[in-house]
C-alpha cells in the first residue's frame, strides 16, 4: 500500500485541445456514490464499467500509468452516456463531458477498428447530416414495410441467422410515416393571436422520420399558446450523436450550420429555441462549449445554446393553457437521461401529463434509469442495450401502464422494441408516445367536445 | 501483468473468465476505496453464489494468496483494499433480495445488495432498514455487517449490529455456516455479534438475515441555525439530557456549508458557524409534544434561527446537504481526509476546539459534519495529494485529533472501522492483552491469517512495509500507552 503517486511530468498521451481536464478528472474522490446510479455496472458487475473506473482510467492514462489497449477502450466504449452519474455525484463531476473528451481523444488517434471507422463515416457522414438523404432512407424503409418484407423477415427470423447486427437494427427500426417537411408543414398551421413569442423548431434527424406527428403534435400545441413557431429549412442534424461519439470535428461543423440557419446575424433571435429531443437538447445547449476555441463562432454559440429550452420546460415557462379532453389511461413516464441527467428537466413532463384530465401517472421504481437506447448505443452494443431494456421493461410492465411515455426519439424506438419484445399478453400501446403528443391529443379532444 | 498467473487461471476455472479480473490496467480501478490508502491485488473475483465463494476460498489457500472481501469500495478506513496483494473476492454480484417477511418483520438478503435498495424495498410493505450511511445510495449489505455501519438515524435504532440476526458466513478455510436465529436472542455465545464489526477478518458473509422497523408515521426535521460550534455543541448535550431521543441528531459546520450550499442549495446560511439538524419521528402525538420540547431546547441557546420542515420533499432537501456533504468537499480542495473518532457527548465543544486548533496548526482547512447526538466526530481535513508534502501533514494533523479523542476518554472509531488506516493506534486504548484475546477470537473462526489481512491489529506479518510510517511517528510521540 503506498500513498497515491503524482503525476510524472512525462510526455502526455493527449493529442488534442479536446482532451479530458485534469482539473475536472481531479474532482473525482472515489467515493462510489455513483455505482449503483450506473446500468453498465449493474450489468456487467465489474468497476471497470462504472464512472469512478472509467475515471480512474483516464487518469491512469493521463499519468502514463497504463496503456491505451483495446481492452480500456472497450470500457470506454461500452459506457452508455447516461449521466446517471452525474446526478448521483456529490462532487459534481462532469462526467459527460469527460466521456465525450475522451472518446473525442480515441476518435482522433484511431483507437477504433477499422469496419466501425468505415461505417461511422459512411453513415454519421453521408446520411444523417442530410435531411433529403434521411427521407430517402425513410422512404427505403416505408416500402420494406408496405410490401410485407419487413413482417416476412421478422416471421422467419432469418435476418438473424445470417446478420445478427442487421436484425438488431430491424428490431429498432420505426414505423416509417409521413416524414415531417421542416417550414413546409410548421408554417401552415398558423398561430392563434396574440402572439406572446417566437420559436424555433429543432427538427432533427430520426424525429422528422420516426415520429413525425410529435413535431405536428409541438408545433399545435405552442400555436394554440400563443408562440408563434417556425422551422428554418436549412437546419441540419444537430450534431449530438457525433459529439457523443468523440467525432467532435463534425459535431461542429454541423453546430455551425445549425447556428447560421437558426440565428442567422442578418435577422432578430428567436424567444426559444425549441427542441423535443432529450438528446439533442442537451447536446444544443452545449454548443457554446463546443465552439468555444472559434473566434468567429464562439459568441453567437453562446447566445444561441442560451435560448435552447426542451418543450417541456417551455411549455411550463410560459405557463401553458390547461387541456380539457379527457384520456383515461394510465401511463408512465420514462425520465429520457438526457433530460433528467443532463438537462435537470424532471418535474415539467410529469406537470405536463398530470395536467391532463383523466389521464393517471403510474411511476416506475427506477423511472430515471437509462432504457438502453442511447444513440446508437443500441446497434453497436447490442448485448448489454437489450439486457438493459429487459430490466427496464419489467419495471416498465409492473406499473400497470397502458402506455409508456418518454422524451426522445431514440428512447421512443427502443421502448417500442421493448414492448414488441416483452409485453407478452398485448396489455400496453404498441407505441409509447411524447408527453406534448398527449398534451395535443387533450387540447383537440377538449375543442372536439366544445364545438357538439 | 499478461499472462494469467497459476492462481488466475484456477480461478478463473472455477467461476469463468468473465467474472475474474486480472489485467494490470484493469486492477488498477481496485485499488482504492472512498479514502486515500491504496492497495494493489492481484486478481479481483466475483462470486455468483455461495458454492462459488466456498470454491475461491479454497483456491486462494491452494495458493497461499491473501483474501479481501470487497463489496461496493465505499469505505472509509481501507477495508477493502487488498493490503497484502492476493485475491479481492467482490461480493457485488450477488445483489438479490431474497425475501421480505413484512410479519415478523425481516429481510434476507445478498451481501451485494444495496443498503437504499434494501430500504426502497421495505418501503413497500410499510419498513425501514435502520442504518443509514451517507453512502447508503451504493454502499453494500454485506460491508454494513463487516464495518458495522452506522449513519445519522442509528442514533435513536442503533447500529448495524443491532439489525442483524443470523448470517451464512463462509469461514477462512471454506466452510459454510449459519450462525444466530430468526429471533431476537439465541442461546449461548452472541456468534453474530462477532462476525458483525469484523472488518472482513473472520470469513466472507454471503447471506444475511435482517430486522426491519416499521416506518414512523410523522416525522419533523428541525434545522437551528448558530453562530458559534460552542452554542450548537452546547445545544446537543442538552437535548440528550433532557432524556428526548431524537432520530438523528448531526452537526455540519461553516466549512461544509460552503462546500454543500453552492451545489446542494439546501439553505444552510453561508455565514453560520454551525447548524444542527434534529430529527423526531414516531406516531404524530409523540412528534407533536417531542419536537415541541427540542425547538424549546434549542432556543435557549440562542440560535440565529430554528426550522422546521415535515414534508418529505423539503425533509429530503436538508438531508441531502448532509448525506452529499463529504463529495461536496471535492469543490474546495481535490483530495479529503476523513477521520471518525467517537467522544463523550460533554466533551464535544471541547474536543472541536481542539481539532480547529490542530488543523490550523498544520495549516489544513477542516470540514466537520458528523453525528452530534452520539458524540461520533467526523473530521474532513483538506489537501491536494499534487502538493509536496500535503499527504504527510494531513497524516500527522488526523494522528493528533485521534490522540485528541482519546485523551477525552473517547475512541479512534465510530462507524468506519479501524482497517488499514488506524489499526496503528489500535495500542492507545487496547493492551497486549486485550489485543491477544481480540486475536485469539479471530483464530476461533479458523485459519484467518491470510484473511483480509493486515487490517485492525498493528504491524503484523508482512504488513510493516504497509502501516502509515507517520502513524508510526505518531506512536513514538505519544507512546502506546494503554488505557481501557
Amino acid at each position: 500500500m503506498s500513498i497515491a503517486p503524482s503525476p510524472p511530468d512525462s510526455d502526455t498521451i493527449w493529442l488534442t485541445e479536446d482532451r479530458p481536464d485534469a482539473g475536472e478528472l481531479g474532482l473525482c474522490v472515489h467515493c462510489g456514490f455513483c455505482l449503483n446510479a450506473c446500468p453498465t455496472y449493474l450489468d456487467l458487475g465489474v468497476e471497470t464499467d462504472s464512472p469512478r473506473g472509467r475515471i480512474a482510467l483516464m487518469r491512469g492514462l493521463d499519468d502514463g500509468r497504463i496503456e491505451w489497449s483495446p481492452r480500456v477502450q472497450q470500457h470506454f466504449d461500452q459506457c452508455l452516456q447516461c449521466r446517471a452519474c452525474e446526478t448521483a455525484c456529490p462532487s459534481k463531476v462532469p462526467y459527460g463531458r469527460l466521456m465525450e473528451s475522451t472518446r473525442a481523444e480515441a476518435f482522433a488517434q484511431d483507437k477504433w477498428p477499422r469496419r466501425q471507422r468505415i461505417l461511422w463515416r459512411l453513415i454519421m457522414h453521408g446520411l444523417f447530416p442530410y435531411p433529403r438523404r434521411m427521407r430517402l432512407a425513410g422512404y427505403g424503409l416505408k416500402f420494406y414495410q408496405r410490401t410485407g418484407l419487413q413482417a416476412l423477415v421478422r416471421r422467419t427470423g432469418l435476418l438473424g441467422k445470417v446478420a445478427p447486427k442487421l436484425a438488431d437494427i430491424d428490431s429498432l427500426s420505426p414505423v416509417a410515416d409521413k416524414p415531417f417537411y421542416a417550414n413546409n408543414e410548421a408554417s401552415r398551421i398558423a398561430p392563434a393571436t396574440p402572439v406572446r413569442a417566437r420559436a424555433s423548431l429543432i427538427t432533427g434527424c430520426m424525429m422528422p422520420l420516426a415520429y413525425p406527428e410529435t413535431h405536428r403534435a409541438t408545433v399545435r400545441v405552442f400555436t394554440r399558446n400563443g408562440i408563434a413557431v417556425d422551422a428554418p429549412e436549412a437546419q441540419v442534424c444537430c450534431g449530438a450523436l457525433h459529439a457523443h461519439g468523440g467525432d467532435v470535428e463534425a459535431a461542429r461543423d454541423l453546430a455551425r450550420r445549425n447556428i447560421d440557419a437558426i440565428t442567422p446575424e442578418s435577422s432578430h433571435l428567436p424567444d426559444a429555441i425549441l427542441i423535443n429531443a432529450a438528446g439533442c437538447g442537451s447536446h444544443l445547449k452545449e454548443y457554446g462549449h463546443l465552439l468555444r476555441n472559434n473566434a468567429a463562432y464562439a459568441k453567437r454559440a453562446e447566445v444561441f445554446a442560451a435560448r435552447v429550452r426542451d418543450v417541456h420546460e417551455y411549455l411550463v415557462e410560459i405557463g401553458f393553457a390547461a387541456p380539457e379532453g379527457r384520456i383515461e389511461r394510465t401511463v408512465t413516464y420514462q425520465d429520457s437521461c438526457h433530460l433528467s441527467h443532463a438537462q435537470n428537466v424532471r418535474s415539467a413532463p410529469r406537470d405536463v401529463l398530470r395536467s391532463i384530465p383523466g389521464l393517471t401517472l403510474s411511476e416506475m421504481r427506477k423511472p430515471d434509469k437509462c432504457c438502453g437506447s442511447a444513440g446508437i448505443y443500441s446497434v453497436v452494443q447490442s448485448d448489454i442495450s437489450k439486457r438493459v431494456l429487459a430490466e427496464k421493461m419489467e419495471d416498465v410492465l409492473s406499473t400497470g401502464a397502458e402506455q409508456v411515455c418518454t422524451a426522445n426519439p431514440g428512447c421512443m424506438l427502443q421502448l417500442d422494441a421493448g414492448i414488441a419484445r416483452f409485453d407478452d399478453d398485448g396489455r400496453m400501446m404498441p407505441r409509447s408516445t411524447h408527453a406534448i403528443e398527449l398534451l395535443d391529443e387533450s387540447y383537440r379532444l377538449g375543442d372536439a367536445a366544445g364545438n357538439d | 501483468m499478461n499472462v494469467p498467473s497459476p492462481l488466475v487461471r484456477d480461478l478463473i476455472d472455477a467461476i469463468g473468465e468473465e467474472a475474474v479480473v486480472w489485467h494490470d490496467d484493469d486492477l488498477l480501478v481496485y485499488e482504492y476505496d472512498g479514502t486515500i490508502d491504496r492497495g494493489n491485488p492481484d486478481v479481483i473475483a466475483l462470486p455468483a453464489n455461495t458454492d462459488d465463494v466456498v470454491n475461491l476460498i479454497k483456491i486462494a489457500n491452494k495458493h497461499d494468496a491473501p483474501v479481501t472481501p470487497r463489496g461496493a469500495g465505499t469505505g472509509l478506513s481501507g477495508g477493502a483494499l487488498a493490503a497484502r496483494g492476493g485475491v479481492i473476492i467482490g461480493m457485488n454480484r450477488m445483489r438479490r433480495i431474497l425475501n421480505i417477511d413484512p410479519e415478523n418483520k425481516t429481510a434476507l438478503v445478498q451481501p451485494g445488495v444495496v443498503n437504499l435498495d434494501l430500504g426502497s424495498e421495505a418501503e413497500r410493505h410499510g419498513l425501514a432498514y435502520a442504518p443509514d450511511p451517507s453512502s447508503q445510495r451504493a454502499c453494500t449489505i454485506g460491508g454494513n455487517v463487516a464495518e458495522n455501519a452506522g449513519g445519522p438515524h442509528t442514533l435513536a435504532w442503533g447500529t448495524t449490529t443491532n439489525h442483524v440476526l443470523a448470517l451464512e458466513l463462509v469461514t477462512a478455510d471454506g466452510e459454510v455456516q449459519w450462525i444466530g436465529h430468526d429471533t431476537r436472542d439465541e442461546p449461548g455465545y452472541d456468534l453474530v455479534g462477532c462476525v458483525v464489526g469484523s472488518e472482513g477478518t473472520v470469513g466472507i458473509v454471503t447471506q444475511a438475515l435482517v430486522r426491519l422497523v416499521p416506518r414512523p408515521t410523522a416525522v419533523r426535521t428541525m434545522l437551528a441555525i448558530y453562530d458559534s460550534v460552542r452554542q450548537a455543541s452546547n445545544a446537543v448535550s442538552a437535548v440528550v439530557a433532557s432524556g428526548i431521543v431524537p432520530a438523528a441528531l448531526e452537526m455540519i459546520d461553516k466549512m461544509t456549508i460552503a462546500a454543500v450550499e453552492p451545489v446542494l442549495n439546501t439553505g444552510f446560511p453561508l455565514d453560520a458557524e454551525a447548524v444542527l439538524l434534529v430529527e423526531v419521528d414516531g406516531p404524530e402525538s409523540q412528534v407533536e409534544a417531542e419536537g415541541a420540547r427540542v425547538e424549546g431546547i434549542l432556543n435557549r441557546f440562542e440560535p440565529r434561527e430554528v426550522r422546521s420542515a415535515t414534508d418529505p420533499e423539503e425533509r429530503e432537501h436538508l438531508w441531502a446537504g448532509r448525506k452529499g456533504a463529504i463529495g461536496a468537499l471535492g469543490q474546495i480542495m481535490p483530495n479529503y481526509y476523513l477521520l471518525d473518532g467517537v467522544v463523550p457527548r460533554t466533551q464535544l465543544p471541547d474536543v472541536l476546539d481542539g481539532v480547529y486548533e490542530i488543523a490550523e496548526r498544520y495549516r489544513l482547512p477542516v470540514a466537520n459534519m458528523f453525528h452530534a447526538g452520539d458524540g461520533n466526530l467526523h473530521p474532513c481535513l483538506l489537501f491536494d495529494e499534487r502538493e509536496p508534502g500535503a499527504t504527510e501533514r494531513v497524516l500527522d494533523a488526523g494522528g493528533e485529533i485521534m490522540r485528541l479523542c482519546v485523551d477525552a476518554g473517547g475512541a479512534i472509531t465510530g462507524e468506519h472501522g479501524v482497517g488499514l488506516e488506524k489499526r496503528d493506534y489500535l495500542p492507545w486504548i487496547f493492551t497486549e492483552a486485550d489485543m491477544d484475546a481480540m486475536k485469539s477470537l479471530r483464530a476461533a473462526f479458523g485459519p484467518t491469517e491470510n484473511f483480509n489481512p493486515c487490517k485492525i491489529f498493528p504491524k503484523g506479518h508482512g504488513c510493516g512495509e504497509a502501516g502509515h510510517q507517520h502513524a508510526q511517528q505518531q506512536i513514538a510521540r505519544f507512546g502506546p500507552k494503554a488505557f481501557v
